[in-house]
């Protein structure tokens, strides 16, 4: 039985399709929104350490499951295998309504201005596809606003004298600070560097009806008991669905986007929880998946007019792929520095995201979350034996007395890091799979080894007894802030979409996710997907009222 | 000789316990009281991990019940391990004979500890030749080495050994929390509740 058409479809409801199902459908748009996960909900809280979306041992706690997919991976070497979600080389985000919102860290960061001209501030760097993007944060900055304020933002950064302007203050107060802050503060200052809370997307006082943090050391890759975290699971999407304009279809995945021979999509193919495939017909597409599923996507959307893919006349669709090149310190104390006080993550430092002598960008500092027992095994120095009484007694006598600075080094984009469909191997419902290949550019490591010094010093400043670095990971990058692979452009043969997220050559098709990101700032991006999200809506719902995307 | 290690009844008592512990059956017989292990890889696994978290004046893995975490998970997520724990237990029982003439369970800890460190070692060693001859010889290695390395094996055990101690007691290891109390972690965990005293210069304490 065919379903009835509808003016949008939005394939993900993650931090970019969330938002844009809610601002399409409160237009008055006609919208369904796919998401080929579950709607978690705070009831699925289980604090269970082994199976979660940071530590996934024994499954991923949100999506995917080992059992129906699988990637790809190539290595520096040459050499290829299948993974599965739980392995860390799946370079996984999410799979559930709300994506990575749902159980994330909530780091709530706007770019800085440089971040978007990073090729105008830093000139060209060889063997990198470093570039501008095409908007500017002044475009962005009244959507950094409506997203603090609708999906709820909390702290403080008037004393971050690196922040990007801003009209409103945020709208909820920061949370007190735990310990491990009280103690990293004062150094930072001696430093000369500008400490201060890390603004998050977590209720510090109830807001949008929901309650407060309630300080739980579960926070990063759980469920929020209290539903204090805020994503678009618990705020735009239930807003959309209210409108009586919006359905949302869970555990639907989408197989392909539908196209005709003028060079237009008609809608999208996807398989129910039921593995029936259904069509549904549409007057747009939005694709919201991630950097990794949206390239795929698009790659096994083929067609006579776009053989290699839809928006793939310029092989650009999944190239470029980033995420964070995470690097820093651990700092072991003579006292005890462990309160208890989720959510652990709360001091940050700006200093080092532009203007570091002879480096490209930066990246912020901040203490890391609470590290629960079985992540700190693997925390423990390299000096020391991994296994063993004296790994044991380490454990024992360092868990409460250890602090972690690290911060996300800006990636320089590599035309070569990318996602592409593997030939072989394929999913439960036939779909062949990504295929992840490509690693770092070096600069990117020397800059993240830079951060990784900072941290160091800024820990023995603190007073730390013993420090111990925490070099960057040289590979293939991606993961939980996976960018860039659908880069925005003015040129169609070095860019997927322009300006307004619209892919080039197909006009009733966007993509609204950090695919778009042309780089990737030196935060986490989720804030800045929202507010691209806020931005593209507003232009396509203006478009919407012009020429309903009849050709 | 002095590798032997001569049974004591605490010790032997303890590793009873555990294997009855997931056992069904009372009294011991043929029969291996794990879902997954012989009797004899139980045994072999307990070893190897209480050489990876020895019991000192806290629990070790033995007594914290990982060989049980890891037998169950055989079972469920870490099915596709199996063979590898297979494989890998009769390595280790390998080097043992081959380095000190005794099976690994009657080495004392010195002795395999031995053992274990040179299956590390020669693992890395073989990994390190086999990249340079594929290198060498232009070639692209497809498909996951399959277990043959043994330091495959060991830093399975190793990561698996570190869940089943340092991990939630649901999964079958972490007996009674005991890792939890030994790093110090607050229990219940006291939640919804400021721990500072604002009014208080410093925060006061709790």
């Amino acid at each position: 039985m065919a379903l009835k058409h509808v003016n949008a479809v939005v394939v993900g409801a993650g931090a970019g399709g969330g938002i844009v199902a809610k601002e399409l459908a409160e237009a008055g748009l006609s919208v369904v929104l796919l998401e080929r996960g579950k709607w978690y909900s705070a009831f699925d809280c289980r604090k269970d350490d082994l199976r979660n979306q940071r530590t996934s041992v024994l499954g991923c706690g949100f999506g995917p499951d080992d059992e129906r997919y699988r990637r790809v991976v190539v290595d520096a070497e040459g050499n290829e295998r299948s993974v599965l979600p739980s392995e860390a080389a799946y370079s996984n985000n999410a799979a559930c309504v709300g994506g990575g919102t749902f159980s994330y860290g909530a780091q709530a960061w706007r770019y800085m201005e440089k971040d978007f001209r990073m090729r105008s501030t830093y000139g060209a760097v060889e063997g990198s596809t470093l570039e501008d993007w095409p908007i500017s944060y002044a475009d962005l900055e009244p959507h950094y606003e409506k997203a603090e304020w609708e999906i709820g933002v909390s702290g403080d950064d008037s004393k971050n004298p690196f922040h990007a302007p801003r009209k409103k203050p945020l709208p909820m107060p920061p949370q007190p600070p735990g310990r491990e802050h009280e103690i990293l503060r004062p150094a930072a200052e001696r430093l000369g560097l500008h400490p201060f809370d890390i603004p998050m997307l977590r209720n510090t006082v109830p807001f949008n009806g929901r309650p407060p943090c309630m300080r739980c050391r579960w926070c990063v890759g759980f469920a929020c008991e209290v539903d204090a975290k805020n994503g678009t699971h618990n705020t735009v999407i239930p807003k959309a669905l209210a409108s009586g304009n919006c359905v949302l279809r869970a555990e639907c995945v989408a197989k392909e986007i539908l196209s005709d021979d003028r060079g237009r999509v008609t809608g999208v193919a996807y398989f129910d929880s039921q593995d029936r495939l259904h069509v549904q017909s549409a007057d747009l597409v939005v694709v919201s998946c991630g950097a990794t599923e949206t390239a795929r996507l698009l790659l096994n959307s083929r067609s006579k007019l776009f053989p290699d893919g839809l928006g793939n006349r310029s092989d650009w669709v999944g190239r470029n792929l980033q995420g964070h090149t995470y690097a820093g310190a651990n700092g072991l104390f003579d006292y005890d520095v462990y309160d208890d006080l989720g959510p652990g993550a709360s001091i940050a430092i700006s200093d080092f995201n532009h203007g570091n002598p002879g480096l490209v960008g930066g990246g912020i500092l901040c203490n890391e979350f609470i590290r629960l027992p079985y992540q700190f095994t693997s925390m423990t120095p390299t000096t020391l034996p991994h296994w063993g009484s004296a790994h044991k007694d380490f454990m024992r006598q360092a868990y409460r007395r250890c602090i972690a600075v690290q911060g996300p080094a800006q990636e320089m984009p590599v035309l070569e890091a990318r996602v592409q469909v593997d030939p072989r191997v394929k999913d439960h419902w036939g779909i062949p799979v990504a295929r992840l290949s490509g690693s770092n550019h070096p600069h990117t490591l020397e800059v993240a080894r830079f951060l990784m010094s900072k941290s160091e010093a800024w820990l023995k400043e603190a007073g730390a007894t013993a420090t111990w670095p925490r070099p960057p990971h040289a590979g293939l990058s991606g993961g939980q802030h996976q960018a860039g692979t659908c880069r925005m452009g003015n040129d169609p043969k070095t860019s997927v979409v322009n300006r307004h997220c619209q892919v080039h050559d197909v006009d009733n098709l966007f993509v609204v996710d950090a695919s778009v990101h042309v780089t990737n700032g030196g935060f986490n991006p989720v804030l800045t997907i929202m507010a691209v999200a806020y931005y593209a809506s507003a232009h396509l719902v203006e478009e919407w009222r012009g020429t309903r995307f009849r050709s | 000789m002095r590798y032997l290690r001569r049974i004591t009844r605490r010790k032997f008592i303890q590793v009873t316990t555990a294997a009855a512990a997931g056992s069904m059956v009372g009294c011991t017989n043929k029969k291996s009281p794990w879902r997954f292990f012989t009797i004899e890889e139980g045994q072999t696994v307990a070893a190897i991990c209480e050489r990876i978290i020895p019991a000192d004046q806290d629990p070790g893995a033995t007594e914290a019940g990982v060989v049980n975490f890891i037998d169950l998970q055989l079972m469920g997520p870490y099915k596709r391990h199996r063979a590898r724990y297979r494989e890998g237990i009769r390595s280790v029982e390998q080097a043992s004979l081959k380095m000190f003439g005794h099976r690994f369970t009657e080495l004392g800890p010195e002795g395999q500890d031995e053992v274990l460190k040179e299956l590390e070692r020669v693992a890395a060693e073989e990994t390190r030749k086999e990249l340079e001859r594929v290198a060498a010889a232009g070639e692209t290695r497809k498909g996951q080495s399959k277990g043959q390395s043994s330091e495959d094996f060991f830093a399975l055990i190793l990561s698996h050994t570190m869940q089943g101690f340092y991990g939630d007691p649901r999964h079958g290891g972490n007996r009674g929390r005991v890792s939890w109390k030994m790093l110090g972690l607050p229990y219940p965990p006291i939640r919804g509740r400021l721990h500072y005293d604002l009014t208080k210069p410093g925060g006061g304490s709790e």
